[in-house]
């Protein structure tokens, strides 16, 4: 299509047409909007556009229509800009109406005094790639790009083995850095131990003089950060939201130049830009090679992370999901079985992760989070690399996920909860920002006897809150603001966790391997991509189905409830009943079921029976000890 | 900028603040100054424009018309050559007595935007008459116009004065009015009180500019730029010709606050640019002061000859040439002779109720000039109004390209903090929320409905299952009870709010339900007893680390004053912390002595308290203090103590199953729907809460002492006291609190009834004597039970018998006396009640306690 590549690499021709064409009347932004969204609604057009998570940013054409996958991590104070003014040629004088709209700089000999200029409303949100995206989505998404952006083509293919380095360092080492006496095997990355160590969550990237804070919400992410100008609809985006920004990109060296050479002694007389801290400026104007502007054309707000499922549109998706239907209860038979291997042969403890892998927060009913199910896999056992191989696996099936191990340390030194940064003017982030469901794994066979301080009460309640609620208290220094979020939170511990969690499971291993990572890699190993791929799809098929109760089947789960209490009222709570709703629902829909049967409830009832005649032992045991 | 050169009269430049007047007629006064805008329009460029107020664009600049009694703004008013001028504007005084309006030194107003000149016309490249046509053309006949408004300054004078002289507001009752005859005219009380204070500051209402003259506050909105200043000018006038012999530091400056134009900062648009707006905020950080030149002084180093040039938009001419002696680049800035004026910046954040969930909180710079600096420090909540400004970003002589952006602030008129009132007791005028008629009208029709009380309540945390009565004694808890003032009797205020405590097994959803009322209610806080401290509830000196400050850090309950404070695991709050809550509980005050800051501070919060029993399941066979050990004269100050059982009954199982069960498949719809009715319960509370002030009418009362004549009754004829003042306070809040559920300003008797009900159904749970069955608040007021006080001394009489009976044996072995006495008695005797055995007749001076010796004295 030879027009394409007009819309896709001067998209500012074709505003700029428009704007010419519509003779001042306020309309031409519709018009934009519209030709845009038309032009995106094409058959795989998507997929033409490049995208900067996976291209580097000096491979990208200025001005072009590029695509971002992103989190929003902060948004800043709205600002006024010129969106239409006039210039004035200095030797014509002729007057020239320009629009300052998806610009950043406006062009030569601005007439200030000019009654045509029209102030228009941004808002600047500052975008970090999905924090904790795994290394197999972020291949498929570059995969399926068709984008043409580098003209040789020996290019892609290098920097993807580079990327393949960079990032499987990126997902698993970062906890190694962190606690380098437990862990001895790092393999090779002594190297960057020593880069990163001492500036702790700043990723510096290597060419700049002084390390600039890119604020990603995990420590040792990569990628761009994108200060994306938002134009349209400002109040319908929130924070942590999953973005996929079409954009129009701007990385004009003036910004850059326009806030660093600025003459001294007119900022000592002009207070208003001697009012911003050196900080904020750093925060809010870094140096657009760094930072790349993106003006949004176009935004699609992402349900999903998961590449293999079509995400495009909605009738796509649904006949998708329909045909995948069919598969379900084959697969999850074999996934079932999968983790029955990982889990070391307890069919049960897999039976469990499985539901907890689909779990998803599905409404609020007041302060009640319905459909979360935090699962803690007690008896993990301590000081092996078991519960790092576990999220080895996790990493494989899930898009987005990070490993919090829980060492006093990181207890005490980490920052979980984003805070903000008043001199600065920013949001700095913390590790519970996370995009909604994230698989958290929580480490808690790291954790060793000693004094936890202040921060670590507080990151410890923060966990505890995101837990048993589903929001995460961001910290504004004067007041708190409650942020609700829809985090998958696994906890793996030797005893029972001092975390709540919706379902404690004691891990039973049926085989005891001599070498646990051989076992654990072989297993691993023995999976074809295709049948992981497989796997991938079905977790994110199941997260999204819809699930409903009929009447019938609710007078049978009553009856039953009655009958439970009335044989022990001890033995049946409340807080029981909530966990068997969700484990029966989890479980149909794990079968691709979208109702509840009868037999599904017995199935349920079965299993958390079991699961409980398991742990009562051990219970009081616990109770007996000293 | 003008030249130097000019005569003194001539020198004087317009300042940017002043309304600029076209002057066409025969008006113009003599003494004509020429006007400043012969400067070009160099770099620091015009105001946006938005395109809805197109015509406030541009102004020129002429103050011809003021020349008496405003020279105000202009320091340069007073004759330049005299000697006594020089120095800060304080220096500038004259020296003979001065008063009246000509004495007085005007004082600039840079919050009007001295620096940043408005837009200016330039002449030659715009038709001049178009525009200056269009503005002064339909005013016909002597009619003159600000250029590019609709103001005319002598109708705008005369409008405004006649509004300081006739302006009554019989209903106000704002805190700065106390003390005011409100049927005479507000202001003029207000310039007497100038007159007498001297303070030269007199702030204006715009609510009252709007009901008296609804276009007279238009302009001011939307050219506060220029109206002000016409304001002070009439104010000054009025002022000078009553109190002519008065003695002022300056002129005095009129501050307007509370316009209605925003009230949120997330509405603010290109549109409010150059408009008087009030917002709401809390500040976050201020910056040092900064001293902003508004005069250099300069001399020349040759011939010692000195002059003085205005700052005009941030920049200073140096005069190349001196005028004396004719020497080149001669003159030299002397700073210790330049006039400053003071400014601060301050960031102020939205607060946290405008906030769409979701996002983050927004915030807006704001300047402070003059005495306004250092008004505000960071974590006030203040409503500012000012003036909303776009400036766009300094030109780079070096490049020919512009950030097309905009900074923009605010520079602030007048503060007013929001929390002051918190620390003064008066009522919160500023956190009235504003209704729809339409909202109104819904909740009014939901009050008339017969069964809203039982609707409220259920719709009171919907995914907790039943507890009915708790429930509604939350409810009643939201709405409390009416504020009674006995200060002057002597006895203070009386307590409204209404403290609630939940006892119960773990894991019957107490938690749930304090979230759920501490994301209800606008001042919520909650917090664990695990986790607070003392300070954290109450509050805590801290130094500033940067300016040495002490500074006053409020905590959990202060902050919740007027609202909720959930405590959740009540039980696990330490001694000392616990202590800090008698005073709250009860006075509604906390006094604070610490690093030399003694202070007593509002904290009218009800608590609203979980705790656990001490043994992990509740024990049916103690009484509620046994069960959560908590000393009863904490326990005395809740109202209502419910207890939170799991009530093991098959119907009840069913319910709750049905319940749980249509929790999980009920549709997105649905949930909608509770949604709204959380929004409706919301705005029904708050406005039952700012408008409904019940008050009890006669049967009530009679009601009310008849219950409580009942309730002394009952133990009356056991021997003990079930009923103290204390109860019958409750049962009074109790009634009002249900009255406001009605939206009814009489307590009648079915409040009485709901009040009692309650009252009884929570002592029924709480204060039951486990041994007798009945219902017994000494255990609650004392701790103890009757029967258990009968017993203790029972117990004591057996003792004394015993040890008389083993006739004259000075001391006994502690141990042999306790098995002893073990060995007599037909009920089994605990260690505890031996030891308080001993106590009681210890103190009955019958014997000793000596390590493990008993003597008999």
């Amino acid at each position: 299509m030879p027009s394409s590549n007009d819309w896709i690499n001067n998209p500012l021709g074709v505003v700029e047409e428009m704007f010419v064409q519509s003779n001042s009347n306020p309309e031409w932004e519709a018009k934009v909007l519209e030709y845009f969204k038309g032009k995106l609604k094409e058959k795989q057009a998507y997929s033409w556009i490049p995208s900067l998570n996976d291209v580097p940013l000096h491979y990208l054409k200025p001005n072009s229509l590029v695509k971002f996958r992103c989190l929003v991590q902060d948004m800043f104070d709205p600002e006024f800009y010129m969106g239409v003014y006039e210039t004035i040629d200095p030797s014509t004088k002729a007057k020239v109406l320009r629009f300052g709209k998806y610009k950043d700089v406006t062009e030569c000999g601005v007439d200030l005094n000019s009654r045509n200029t029209v102030t228009a409303e941004r808002q600047t949100f500052y975008c970090v790639p999905i924090p904790g995206e795994t290394l197999w989505a972020k291949e498929t998404y570059a995969r399926s790009s068709q984008a043409r952006v580098v003209p040789s083509t020996s290019y892609i293919p290098s920097r993807q083995k580079r990327s393949y380095e960079e990032d499987d360092e990126m997902d698993t080492q970062p906890q190694k850095q962190r606690e380098p006496h437990t862990e001895l095997h790092a393999n090779g990355d002594s190297k960057r131990q020593e880069t990163e160590a001492p500036s702790g969550q700043t990723t510096s990237p290597s060419n700049a003089s002084s390390p600039l804070d890119l604020n990603f919400p995990l420590p040792g992410e990569r990628g761009p950060a994108c200060l994306v100008k938002v134009y349209e609809d400002l109040d319908s985006f929130k924070l942590n939201d999953m973005l996929e920004v079409y954009g129009i990109l701007s990385v004009n060296p003036l910004l850059s130049v326009l806030c660093e050479e600025k003459d001294p002694s007119a900022s000592l007389l002009d207070p208003t830009e001697s009012m911003e801290t050196p900080e904020e400026q750093r925060a809010h104007d870094p140096p657009a090679s760094l930072v790349p502007r993106l003006h949004m054309l176009h935004a699609r707000p992402l349900q999903h992370n998961n590449p293999l499922l079509p995400s495009d549109r909605a009738e796509d998706q649904h006949a998708f999901v329909s045909s995948f239907m069919v598969e379900m209860a084959s697969v999850r038979a074999e996934f079932l079985a999968y983790l029955t291997h990982i889990l070391l042969g307890d069919g049960l403890a897999a039976e469990y992760l499985l539901l907890h892998l689909i779990s998803s927060v599905y409404a609020r009913r007041d302060v009640l989070p319905l459909g979360k199910f935090t699962l803690n896999l007690s008896g993990c056992p301590p000081n092996s690399s078991f519960t790092e191989s576990l999220h080895q696996v996790i990493q494989e099936l899930v898009p987005c996920t990070y490993r919090l191990s829980m060492t006093l340390h990181n207890m005490n030194s980490l920052r979980l909860v984003p805070r903000k940064d008043y001199v600065a003017n920013r949001l700095v982030s913390g590790a519970l920002q996370l995009a909604r469901n994230t698989s958290l794994v929580l480490d808690e066979t790291r954790l060793e006897q000693g004094q936890l301080d202040a921060s670590g009460v507080q990151n410890i309640t923060a966990l505890g809150n995101l837990i048993s609620w589903q929001k995460v208290d961001y910290d504004f220094n004067y007041h708190q603001m409650e942020f609700p979020c829809n985090i998958n939170v696994f906890v793996t511990s030797e005893g029972r966790s001092l975390l709540p969690s919706d379902c404690q499971v004691p891990l039973q291993p049926q085989v005891t391997p001599p070498n646990l990572e051989e076992y654990l890699s072989t297993v691993h190993k023995a999976q074809l991509t295709s049948q992981i791929n497989k796997f991938r799809v079905y977790l994110s098929v199941a997260q999204t189905l819809d699930y409903s109760i009929s009447d019938e089947v609710t007078k049978a789960v009553e009856d039953d409830f009655v009958d439970m209490r009335k044989d022990d009222p001890q033995s049946v709570s409340a807080e029981d009943l909530h966990r068997m709703l969700v484990v029966a629902r989890l479980l149909s829909l794990s079968l691709g079921q979208t109702s509840l049967s009868r037999e599904g409830w017995m199935r349920a009832k079965h299993i958390d029976m079991l699961r409980r005649t398991r742990s009562q032992p051990q219970t009081t045991v616990n109770g007996n000890e000293p | 900028m003008s030249s130097p050169t000019s005569t003194p009269g001539g020198r004087k430049r317009n300042r940017n603040d002043i309304p600029a007047t076209r002057s066409i007629g025969s008006t113009s006064p003599p003494s004509q100054r020429r006007r400043g805008q012969d400067s070009s329009n160099a770099d620091l460029p015009a105001m946006p424009t938005s395109p809805a107020t197109d015509i406030a664009s541009p102004t020129v600049h002429d103050t011809s018309l003021f020349s008496s009694p405003r020279r105000s703004v202009l320091p340069s008013e007073v004759d330049m050559s005299s000697p006594l001028m020089y120095g800060t504007p304080s220096s500038r005084v004259e020296g003979t007595p001065r008063s009246g309006a000509r004495g007085t030194p005007a004082r600039q107003r840079p919050d009007l935007g001295s620096v940043r000149k408005a837009p200016q016309v330039d002449l030659h490249s715009e038709p001049p008459s178009a525009d200056g046509a269009v503005a002064s053309e339909p005013s016909v006949g002597q009619k003159l116009v600000i250029w590019g408004t609709d103001v005319n300054v002598g109708t705008c004078k005369e409008k405004f004065q006649r509004f300081l002289q006739r302006f009554i507001d019989p209903t106000s009752n704002e805190d700065e009015n106390a003390g005011l005859d409100l049927n005479e005219p507000l202001y003029m009380q207000k310039l007497e009180e100038i007159s007498v204070v001297g303070e030269p500051v007199l702030n204006v209402n715009c609510g009252h500019v709007q009901s008296f003259d609804a276009d007279l506050y238009r302009q001011l909105i939307c050219y506060p730029q220029e109206v002000i200043p016409t304001f002070d000018m009439a104010v000054n006038e009025l002022f000078f010709e009553r109190f002519p012999d008065s003695i002022l530091e300056h002129q005095i400056q009129v501050r307007p606050y509370n316009a209605l134009k925003t009230r949120n900062m997330r509405s603010l648009n290109p549109e409010d640019i150059d408009q008087m707006i009030t917002i709401s905020g809390m500040v976050i950080r201020t910056s040092q002061l900064i001293p902003e030149m508004q005069e250099a002084f300069f001399q020349c180093q040759v011939c010692a000859f000195s002059t003085r040039v205005e700052v005009d938009r941030g920049r200073i001419a140096e005069p190349a040439v001196c005028r004396h002696c004719n020497t080149t680049h001669s003159l030299a800035l002397i700073h210790n002779r330049s006039a400053f004026s003071d400014k601060q910046m301050i960031k102020v954040q939205e607060s946290p109720d405008d906030m769409p969930a979701g996002q983050t909180p927004h915030t807006t710079v704001v300047y402070a000039h003059n005495d306004l600096v250092d008004k505000v420090q960071p974590g006030d909540r203040i409503n500012i109004t000012g003036i909303y400004r776009a400036v766009p970003m300094r030109e780079n002589p070096r490049q020919s390209n512009v950030k097309s952006v905009y900074k923009t602030h605010i520079d602030a008129i007048h503060f007013r903090k929001t929390d002051e009132k918190r620390l003064h007791g008066l009522d919160e005028e500023a956190d009235q929320k504003l209704f729809t008629e339409e909202r109104v009208k819904t909740l009014k029709e939901l009050a008339a409905k017969p069964d809203v009380y039982e609707r409220l309540s259920s719709a009171l945390a919907p995914s907790i299952y039943e507890h009915e009565d708790i429930k509604k004694g939350i409810l009643l808890q939201l709405f409390g009870g009416t504020r009674k003032d006995f200060s002057q009797t002597g006895r203070g205020n009386f307590r409204a709010e209404v403290n609630i405590l939940l006892c119960g097994d773990p894991g019957t959803s107490k938690s749930q339900l304090l979230q759920y009322v501490f994301n209800l209610v606008p001042r919520g806080q909650y917090t664990s007893g695990k986790g607070s401290s003392a300070v954290g509830l109450t509050a805590y000196v801290m130094k500033d680390p940067e300016t040495k400050q002490l500074v006053l850090q409020t905590g959990a309950l202060v902050l919740s004053d007027n609202g909720i404070c959930c405590i959740d695991e009540f039980d696990k709050m330490s001694e000392s912390t616990r202590s800090v809550l008698h005073e709250v509980m009860e006075q509604q005050t906390l006094s604070i002595a610490k690093a030399g800051i003694i202070c007593q501070l509002n904290a009218r919060t009800s608590v609203l308290a979980a705790a656990n029993p001490v043994e992990s399941q509740w024990n049916p066979k103690k009484t509620t203090i046994e069960n959560i050990q908590l000393p009863h004269t904490l326990l005395s100050r809740f109202d209502l103590i419910f207890l939170m059982l799991d009530p093991q009954d098959e119907a009840y199982d069913r319910r709750l199953a049905h319940h749980l069960v249509s929790l999980y498949y009920q549709s997105e719809e649905q949930i909608e729907e509770e949604l709204l009715d959380m929004a409706v319960l919301k705005d029904y509370i708050a406005y039952a809460r700012t408008y409904i002030n019940p008050r009890l009418n006669e049967e009530a009362s009679q009601a009310l002492i008849e219950a409580y004549v009942d309730m002394r009754k009952i133990g009356s004829g056991r021997g003990m006291v079930s009923a103290y003042p204390r109860q019958l306070e409750s049962l009074i809040r109790l009634a009002e609190a249900h009255a406001k559920v009605r939206f009814s300003d009489k307590v009648e008797t079915i409040d009485v009834e709901e009040a009692k009900r309650l009252h009884r159904e929570a002592l029924k749970q709480s204060a039951t004597d486990p041994r007798t069955g009945f219902v017994d608040i000494s255990i609650l007021t004392t701790g103890m039970s009757a029967t258990a006080r009968k017993r203790k001394e029972e117990v004591a009489q057996a003792l004394k018998k015993m040890i008389q009976s083993k006739g004259k044996t000075p001391a006994m072995k502690y141990q042999q006396l306790f098995d002893d006495l073990r060995g007599q008695s037909e009920a089994a005797i605990t260690k505890d009640m031996f030891e308080e055995a001993l106590r009681a007749l210890a103190d009955e001076d019958y014997l000793t306690v000596t390590g493990k010796t008993v003597r008999l004295l």
